[in-house]
């Protein structure tokens, strides 16, 4: 979080200093009419290091927003910048976690995570020569969220948690420098569910990383992140922003203080008001 | 699990088989069928012992054919599915095509080989493959489909090709399919060969129990519907021990 003057790019090519990730007047249409839009007019602006958590409504376009930020989907209007980069294709130093673990079955766990380096560059080329390290690497890893007892056993062999850990485990393998997790907890008990935020934030701390979480959790939202962007519903838009100014380092504690709740309860108002707000916006259409 | 219940579960299909061949010798025996409608089991046994050497030579070349066959319908069925399958168009494009060759009965086809490559070997061994050529390739297909999206999301983030994707995900994730079809496929294959064998051939089993019955020596027929149903079961036995070897995973989550 520097302090840096921001100055416009003239040329389009280079997002602005100090940015890491810039969303820049981004429409994203899936079909050719209007009606499609799934995010629109969508600006966004992430620090290095910041954590950042995007709620909205069901089916605003959150998952559209990695999608948009890990280059797997061009932007229909506008331009995405990561690293002061156009983005035009996908980008390896990203890692990505999703709510389904999808491990393979057929992997153990150390192998399971070890899969994005037979993938990326420079890994791809260095892991048979390397291999040792490599592996004292993912067991490394894999001990700081605490499942290295279960490094040989087989997905079917562990429980939601721990497989949302390896999954974890997996986007993180590559040391990326942006960590994009859409809704990763969503699947999980409650209890387990608080576990694993207080694994990310550890590793998140440790990392250094810069992370987007997607979630429909508010308070989950308000515990990881610095800041919360509040989506429109569909074509999705940020409607509100909402930096979370907790002092000191939050545990599980921490969600029952009134600064907490406070928080909580205001960025849910702005997610009532977007729910009512979305069939009239939509009405309002073809009269402007 | 009781010890006993145990050994009833291992020795079950033991027990079954011997119950079905009892109870087919007692109707056969009680009700005194003549042996040129139903033989009790003993009498095809008997014409099994006593024609030996020719079942055997027969069997051989069922054998071979049905076997010669199974081999080209698996390695075609794995290149068409593995094509088809990690192709949205292509899949599109020759679906409907694979159901209407699949839905023509192959004793059908059997005139139009006959005519093309003669009788013999050859048929029994193109219908063999046409049978059970469409099984596998449905199933290697669909295996390489049904990789999960958000996995192919995280992979192709990282700058995996389609070839990456399919070589590290797709085909693994096929194998309990293609492992799966090929019991299934062995199994058809032998109906296929039999079939053009028994219309159109001088050799193998499907002959045999042609010219068996056209001289009513029925329990020689049973005889060679015996060794048949034995080597489809030893077949299957054998892929699917070989399924459970290669793809124990895929039987445990």
């Amino acid at each position: 979080m520097t302090a840096q003057a921001d100055h416009a790019d003239p040329h389009g090519q280079t997002g602005r200093a100090g940015l890491f990730v810039e969303i820049k007047d981004v429409d994203l249409a899936y079909g050719e009419d209007a009606e499609s839009l799934a995010v629109q007019g969508l600006n966004l602006d992430i620090r290095e290091g910041d954590f950042v958590a995007v709620v909205g409504p069901s089916g605003c376009g959150k998952s559209t927003l990695l999608k948009l930020v890990t280059g797997l989907m061009p932007p229909t209007q506008g331009a995405v910048y990561v690293d002061g980069n156009r983005v035009n294709g996908t980008l390896s130093f990203v890692g990505m976690a999703f709510q389904n673990p999808t491990l393979l079955p057929w992997r153990n766990t150390l192998r399971n995570i070890m899969l994005p380096l037979e993938i990326v560059e420079p890994h791809r080329s260095r892991l048979r020569r390397e291999k040792v390290a490599y592996l004292e690497h993912a067991r490394n890893l894999l001990r700081t969220v605490g499942l290295a007892p279960y490094e040989s056993k087989h997905p079917w062999e562990l429980s939601g948690g721990m497989r949302q850990r390896a999954n974890l485990c997996r986007a993180l393998i590559h040391d990326p420098r942006l960590l994009m997790l859409d809704e990763p907890f969503g699947a999980l008990d409650a209890f387990t569910r608080e576990e694993l935020w207080c694994v990310l934030a550890d590793l998140r701390r440790a990392k250094q990383l810069t992370v987007v979480l997607v979630t429909h959790d508010l308070r989950e939202a308000v515990f990881l992140a610095d800041t919360v962007y509040v989506m429109s519903s569909r074509p999705g838009r940020i409607v509100h922003s909402r930096r979370v100014d907790l002092p000191g380092t939050r545990t599980l504690e921490t969600c029952y203080e009134p600064a907490f709740v406070d928080i909580v309860h205001e960025l849910r108002g702005h997610i009532e008001r977007v729910r009512c707000d979305g069939p009239q916006g939509i009405a309002d259409v073809p009269t402007a | 699990m009781s010890p006993l219940r145990k050994n009833l579960e291992r020795f079950s299909p033991v027990i079954v088989t011997v119950a079905m061949f009892v109870a087919w010798e007692a109707v056969a025996r009680l009700a005194k069928i003549p042996s040129y409608i139903l033989p009790p089991p003993s009498e095809a046994v008997m014409a099994g012992y006593e024609f030996a050497g020719p079942i055997s030579k027969h069997a051989l070349q069922t054998l071979y054919t049905t076997l010669a066959g199974f081999g080209l319908a698996v390695v075609f069925g794995l290149l068409v599915g593995v094509i088809i399958g990690s192709s949205k168009l292509l899949y599109r494009a020759f679906y409907p095509i694979l159901i209407g060759f699949n839905s023509v009965p192959k004793v059908a086809l059997v005139p139009l080989l006959v005519i093309w490559f003669g009788i013999g070997t050859v048929p029994a061994i193109i219908t063999a493959f046409l049978i059970s050529f469409f099984p596998v390739v449905v199933n290697v297909a669909t295996g390489l489909a049904t990789i999960e999206p958000e996995l192919e999301d995280v992979l192709r983030v990282l700058g995996a090709s389609k070839l990456t994707i399919l070589l590290k995900v797709g085909i693994p994730n096929s194998l309990p399919y293609f492992f799966a079809s090929l019991k299934i496929a062995v199994t058809l294959a032998f109906v296929g060969s039999v079939i053009s064998e028994t219309v159109a051939s001088n050799a193998g089993i499907g002959y045999l129990m042609m010219s068996a019955s056209a001289r009513f020596n029925v329990p020689l027929v049973f005889a060679g519907l015996i060794v048949i149903a034995a080597m489809g079961i030893g077949m299957y036995a054998i892929f699917a021990t070989l399924e459970k070897r290669t793809t124990g995973w895929a039987f445990r989550s």
